[in-house]
């Protein structure tokens, strides 16, 4: 399964609104089932860090991009993946460790990838996508093209110090790059309160002249107005933009994090603005689609969920010879030390 | 004779030659351009590409290198100088966790070509911070090719074959050795990554050395000669992969070997090839092999420790004699 979405001429249509509820409740399906799989099933393994509560940046992102725009973001990665059009089963596939996963089996959750997608994956190490997307918008310029760098990172991550060098070389070099900070409030355990004194992300921009906003990170009209704004100047040769999207996650940091540090209050107030529950909604109040259609989405989005489980258990494993393949461009025994 | 040209103008022949054939080679790195580059190597380069080909950076390392690595995982083939590899280990998550996984971590769908290159070691008394030399912690990681040449010749076919190269690259260079004068031909030649080259024939012992420290292996093999004993010595030229087939065909013939390095000596270039031959060429070796390696300690100012920290002629005179058993 496949969403494709192409940027409409006139603004949040009938037909975006159902694509945004399609691609929310099928990254929302996949993490539920997927999570299963781990907890129940102990079919996936490695750390899991689900998106679940955040699916608004991933569907207003993508209505206001083309496909040629380039992603990256940390090792929260399967939404922004599915988003940009890895199919549901590569995804599973990947997180079983499959061949035929996205990555063959060598990413796992943290590290889903598509080059034909222009989705430069998940990376592990906090922030230093935040280098590297910037680098995808240095050579989209370099080209000449009019693409985009989408480039997503936390709240913790913007703490690094690769966030300060690469705004000043974003903003110095006027690089085509859309900096999206997804403020789910809690880097792991540590709340955005007790890492700074600064708690408003979006004003960091000011500090090397790039323009930043606060986006409600719940809303994907909130976050589509504003990734167009930012996109169109990057289009236009004026450089980055960090926009800060406050959100939440439901699920914890990662999937075996007991959430201590949080209450049930804060969690339910989130809930209360859920992204998928407020596009439903406009879609019923607007009789986009009837009960009849919108239960129709939610079976066929059901249906290819689990069918990415069929495919990622009837998959083989790697073969073993691949453990020394994709290191290089060029597999050849005399580039390995080998005993 | 052919033309004599100093090491850094093989180097800048090499980048011109590389960027006038491929519009997706770029330079970036501290004073590459404005200020002609900290050792000159890349001057006159803005003045021919201009300042989208060759690009000054703030002092960021690890910030320029990230940009740089996305953008050769994006189509381009950028050369990131690095003022020193000191100053490289800012960059190391980007070289290590980015640049070298990558390819793995996409299963083989998004690569890396970029070179990360500038001068690596000692140079004189610059105290503890700019003299480490880094070959063997990058040789560590697999993903990367790790190139140290020791000549002007070397340095521009070297240089063109890691451009070429569709691998992250990293290419150890040295300040004492960018004003050395070596033969150069005026056409194009490309030298093949992961090839040793015999640099002195010889039949008594083998030496092994790579970079500034080729220098002090040539110098003490004509001392020995003077002595009658008659060394042969291997320039590695690249650190990774490792040629160790012709160190083995050498000692097969010497049955000694000795090996000179600028690398502090735990789990250094010389622990991994001394591992390589003992098992590769075991009956061959008529006594252990030996090595002399940077002292194991932060290099010091003063001018007596700093010439104490690295290796010199006099010492791998005796290192060799020892191996030998010779008075």
């Amino acid at each position: 399964m496949r969403l494709i979405f192409q940027v409409m001429a006139k603004k949040f249509t009938k037909e975006t609104y159902l694509y945004w509820y399609e691609l929310m409740l099928t990254i929302r399906q996949f993490e539920l089932k997927a999570e299963e799989m781990y907890k129940m099933a102990g079919k996936i393994r490695g750390f899991f860090h689900a998106y679940i509560g955040q699916e608004a940046i991933a569907a207003g992102c993508m209505s206001a991009t083309r496909p040629e725009d380039p992603y990256i973001t940390g090792y929260r990665c399967h939404a922004l993946g599915i988003a940009k059009g890895l199919t549901l089963d590569s995804c599973m596939a990947e997180l079983y460790g499959k061949a035929t996963g996205c990555a063959k089996g060598k990413g796992g959750s943290m590290h889903f990838f598509s080059k034909e997608h222009n989705f430069y994956g998940g990376h592990g190490l906090v922030g230093a996508q935040i280098g590297t997307g910037a680098g995808l918008a240095f050579a989209e310029k370099y080209r000449g093209t009019d693409n985009v760098s989408l480039t997503f990172f936390g709240d913790g991550a913007a703490r690094q110090g690769m966030l300060h060098e690469v705004f000043n070389l974003a903003m110095l070099w006027k690089l085509p790059v859309v900096f999206i900070c997804e403020n789910n409030h809690y880097a792991m355990g540590t709340s955005v309160e007790r890492t700074s004194n600064v708690k408003d992300i979006y004003t960091l921009a000011e500090a090397y002249d790039m323009p930043g906003e606060a986006v409600d990170g719940m809303d994907p009209e909130a976050i589509h107005n504003a990734v167009e704004r930012a996109v169109t100047r990057a289009r236009a040769g004026e450089g980055p933009t960090l926009l800060e999207m406050k959100t939440y996650r439901y699920k914890g940091h990662s999937i075996s994090d007991p959430q201590k540090y949080r209450t049930k209050e804060e969690l339910d107030e989130y809930k209360h603005k859920d992204p998928i529950d407020l596009i439903y909604a406009k879609i019923k109040k607007a009789k986009y689609a009837t009960d009849e259609e919108l239960d129709a989405i939610k079976a066929k989005v059901d249906a290819a969920v689990d069918e990415s489980v069929r495919f990622a258990e009837e998959s083989p494993w790697p073969s073993e010879d691949e453990v020394l393949k994709d290191v290089y461009d060029v597999d050849h025994p005399s580039l390995f030390v080998m005993d | 004779m052919a033309r004599q040209i100093a090491f850094r103008e093989a180097l800048r022949e090499a980048l011109n030659e590389e960027m006038r054939r491929d519009e997706n080679v770029y330079l970036m790195g501290e004073e590459v351009a404005e200020y002609n580059g900290a050792y000159k190597v890349s001057q006159g380069m803005l003045a021919e590409f201009g300042p989208k080909r060759v690009i000054d950076t703030p002092i960021a390392e690890l910030g320029f290198a990230a940009v740089a690595v996305g953008s050769a995982q994006n189509g381009l083939r950028p050369v990131v100088e690095f003022m020193t590899w000191n100053f490289a280990c800012l960059a190391l998550d980007q070289i290590l966790n980015t640049a070298s996984k990558m390819k793995a971590m996409s299963g083989g769908q998004i690569g890396c070509p970029i070179v990360f290159r500038g001068p690596n070691g000692s140079a004189g008394q610059l105290g503890a911070q700019h003299s480490t030399a880094f070959e063997s912690y990058y040789a560590n990681i697999p993903g990367l090719k790790v190139i140290s040449p020791s000549n002007p010749y070397d340095a521009k076919g070297l240089l063109k074959a890691a451009i070429r190269d569709n691998d992250p690259v990293m290419f150890m260079e040295s300040e004492v050795t960018y004003g050395d004068k070596g033969e150069v031909p005026e056409e194009e030649y490309i030298i093949p990554i992961g090839k040793a080259d015999v640099k002195r024939a010889g039949k008594d012992i083998t030496i092994v050395s790579y970079s500034k420290m080729m220098k002090v292996a040539l110098a003490a093999a004509e001392e020995l000669a003077k002595e009658g004993i008659d060394a042969e010595v291997i320039d590695l030229r690249t650190i990774r992969p490792l040629d160790w087939e012709t160190i083995v065909e050498s000692v097969k013939k010497t049955n000694h070997l000795v090996i000179v390095e600028e690398q502090w000596p735990m789990c250094s270039v010389s622990s991994e090839i001394a591992f390589r031959i003992q098992k590769e060429a075991f009956d061959y070796l008529d006594a252990p092999i030996l090595r002399i390696t940077s002292v194991d300690a932060p290099m010091h100012y003063a001018p007596n420790l700093a010439a104490l920290a690295i290796p010199d002629v006099p010492r791998t005179v005796a290192l060799v004699k020892k191996a030998l058993n010779k008075k």
